[in-house]
């Protein structure tokens, strides 16, 4: 069968790709688009390694066709940082050691900013529900959640964007 | 090299038509929160991928002139947990659809597609059948429209026939005075499948309950109207005598299996504990939705 052909919006800027139809956007980011930051932890769901945004909604890549792409805007960790410049999350997890291994970070990353795109002043139950759907086994996750916590204190102080 | 095929549908006549064409090999994908896990692991190896995203109908979520609503098969969780209108009257359905897996699940997984999946502890299916939601049901013949409780026929099985998918669920207009509720027990906070999972819709008039449907999920093939429970709560002022014999016909109605998450007498006890919180808090709710009322 002939591969589809996707055109999409990835980090801002418009892509295009082959497929076939059971391919999974992560698939997709991982293999011919190079984008590699995004992690296949399980594949059904359950772990958040490859959380990406699809219209500003979180998602998790290994749940969505490359396909069903075609017209939307894609959010991956790779457009996270503005160029060297680090956003204040990936800059806190560094501070605060809010990671370990980092296979699940950037989906961590991904899936804290949704939120704090949504609402700067959570209480930590709604960010731990958040989470919810993003597994670390190193952390134990309290520093996690403390670097989201405090970026979204900065925020509220207008010193992180 | 792929066989499958991927069919954006643009209309509900194209995603028949399609449905028709992969003679009995076709899937519809909603959000696919449970069909592309089902293709990865075997469990379902279908031929044709139908896409309903791209029809309107099944992408919005409408309030209607009399009051109810009517929910597009494919609409996210996130959409409607975000309604404002639909979450006030309907806070126990809601709550339900949120509950089905994380953030990240909740931006794609469908109430439709959770009603046909057909698993029987399916957590918006209880509150679904409690609100009296109809399902609207597009096919080769044109459309037709099931209580929710007769859709599912089995363990991921339903009526859907050949051609056959799944518009969009209707939820009645609101009785002033009403509420409704849905609970499911689960070993951890978050993120589990229900041991049990129990929704009641209720309407309150002077003190009386005057209208009462129960959902009971994960405890039977399929998720259960449970028609004694109402009759236990109806005419009564929700006292413990009425709670007593409304649990009681819960538990009766419990044909549940063992398995890891629960054992038959676990599961058959829990129904009507949940009965008895979950209608505590449809009630509460009832009452603070009388003009007048306690807020």
């Amino acid at each position: 069968m002939a591969k589809l052909h996707v055109t999409t919006t990835v980090n801002g800027e418009e892509v295009e790709f082959l497929c076939d139809a059971q391919d999974s956007m992560l698939d997709v980011l991982r293999g011919p688009l190079g984008l590699t930051g995004s992690k296949e932890g399980c594949g059904s769901g359950d772990c958040g390694a490859c959380s990406i945004t699809v219209d500003g909604r979180l998602v998790c890549s290994c749940l969505m066709l490359a396909a069903e792409a075609q017209g939307h805007s894609i959010g991956t960790i790779e457009g996270m940082a503005q160029g060297d410049r680090l956003h204040p999350l990936q800059e806190k997890f560094i501070e605060l050691a809010a990671l370990q291994c980092g296979i699940c970070t950037p989906g961590f990353l991904v899936a804290a900013k949704a939120l704090l795109d949504r609402n700067t002043n959570p209480t930590e139950t709604e960010v731990r529900y958040w989470l919810a759907g993003n597994l670390c086994r190193c952390t134990g996750y309290d520093k996690i959640i403390r670097a989201v916590m405090d970026v979204a204190a900065d925020m509220r102080k207008g010193v992180a964007a | 090299m792929s066989d499958i095929r991927y069919v954006a549908a643009e209309s509900l006549d194209e995603a028949v038509k399609a449905m028709l064409a992969a003679g009995g090999q076709g899937k519809i994908l909603a959000g696919g929160t449970d069909l592309l896990v089902q293709m990865r692991s075997g469990a379902q190896n279908p031929g044709t991928i139908v896409d309903v995203k791209k029809i309107d109908e099944v992408m919005q979520i409408v309030e209607l002139p009399d009051g109810g609503f009517r929910i597009g098969a494919a609409v996210s969780g996130a959409v409607i947990g975000e309604h404002k209108s639909l979450s006030a009257a309907w806070p126990g359905v809601v709550e339900a659809i949120n509950l089905i897996g994380s953030k990240q699940v909740q931006g794609r997984a469908s109430a439709g597609g959770n009603l046909c999946n057909s698993s029987p502890a399916a957590d918006s299916v209880p509150a679904l059948v409690a609100a009296g939601a109809k399902v609207t049901i597009q096919g080769p013949n044109g459309r037709r429209e099931i209580p929710v409780e007769a859709f599912p026929t089995g363990p991921g099985r339903n009526c859907l026939q050949p051609g056959e998918l799944v518009v969009s669920l209707t939820l009645p207009a609101r009785q002033p005075g009403s509420g409704d509720a849905y609970l499911r027990l689960i070993p951890r906070t978050e993120m589990d499948i229900a041991v049990v999972g129990l929704g009641v819709s209720l309407t309150m008039k002077d003190g009386v309950c005057t209208a009462a449907r129960v959902g009971l999920g994960a405890v039977a093939p399929t998720v259960l109207l449970v028609e004694d429970a109402a009759k236990a709560l109806i005419g009564s002022k929700l006292d413990d005598a009425a709670l007593e014999q409304a649990a009681a016909a819960c538990s009766a109605a419990c044909k549940p299996i063992n398995d890891k998450r629960g054992t038959i007498a676990y599961r058959t006890k829990i129904a009507g504990v949940l009965l008895k919180r979950a209608t505590a808090i449809a009630a509460r709710r009832a009452t603070s939705n009388v003009p007048g009322g306690m807020h």
